[in-house]
């Protein structure tokens, strides 16, 4: 039983560090600031919550799970205002959007 | 096998810094290094959850609860600051 449920977290460790690569893959490729913003604060923060999730398994007590998930929720609004609040300053610094016919 | 997983887990998420690096060079704008940042925040808050748990230290999932505390903050500094291209 007990090593079931190591997979089981492993498993959601691995998922999570698969969202964290999406995210860095989507502020690498992205053409604009927005995209590549909108790419990584959900990608990041969903790879956050899987290992948030994974560890809390592993983990096994419920102190611990329960501070993670405090971590993923101000992870969460953390996340959610810094997006908003980049993106507002670079619409007034004038960030181009990049139109879909432009190549990179 | 956790330790080997979870510490190939933590080798990953330092590859993904160096991304945000090459981010932090090649960003045409300031908001593109400040996405860098952002990167950085979440990755390291990862991070060290991973080692909490690879190392069995609790005192890292403290230090992590302050890192993500202390993310927005950043943000709220770069916004607040005026930009190079602010036309006012």
């Amino acid at each position: 039983m007990n090593g079931a449920i190591e997979t089981v977290g492993l498993v959601l460790v691995i998922a999570g560090c698969v969202f964290y690569a999406a995210g860095t893959i989507g502020l690498l490729r992205f053409p604009d600031v927005y995209s590549r913003l909108h790419a990584l604060t959900k990608a990041d923060n969903q790879g956050l919550l899987l290992v948030c999730l994974g560890l809390a398994v592993l983990a096994g007590s419920v102190q611990v799970a329960f501070l993670l998930i405090v971590v993923w929720s101000v992870g969460l609004v953390a996340a959610a205002v810094s997006a908003h609040l980049i993106a507002r300053h670079a619409r007034h610094a004038g960030e181009p959007h990049a139109s879909r016919e432009t190549e990179r | 096998m956790t330790a080997t997983v979870l510490g190939l887990a933590v080798v990953f998420l330092l590859l993904n810094l160096l991304a945000g690096l090459w981010r932090i060079g090649a960003g045409p704008t300031a908001a593109d290094r400040m996405l860098a940042v952002l990167l950085f925040g979440s990755t390291t808050v990862a991070l060290l959850l991973i080692m909490a748990q690879w190392l069995g230290d609790a005192s890292l999932r403290t230090v992590a609860l302050l890192f993500v505390v202390l993310a927005t903050i950043v943000t709220l500094a770069f916004v607040g600051t005026p930009s190079d291209q602010e036309r006012s």
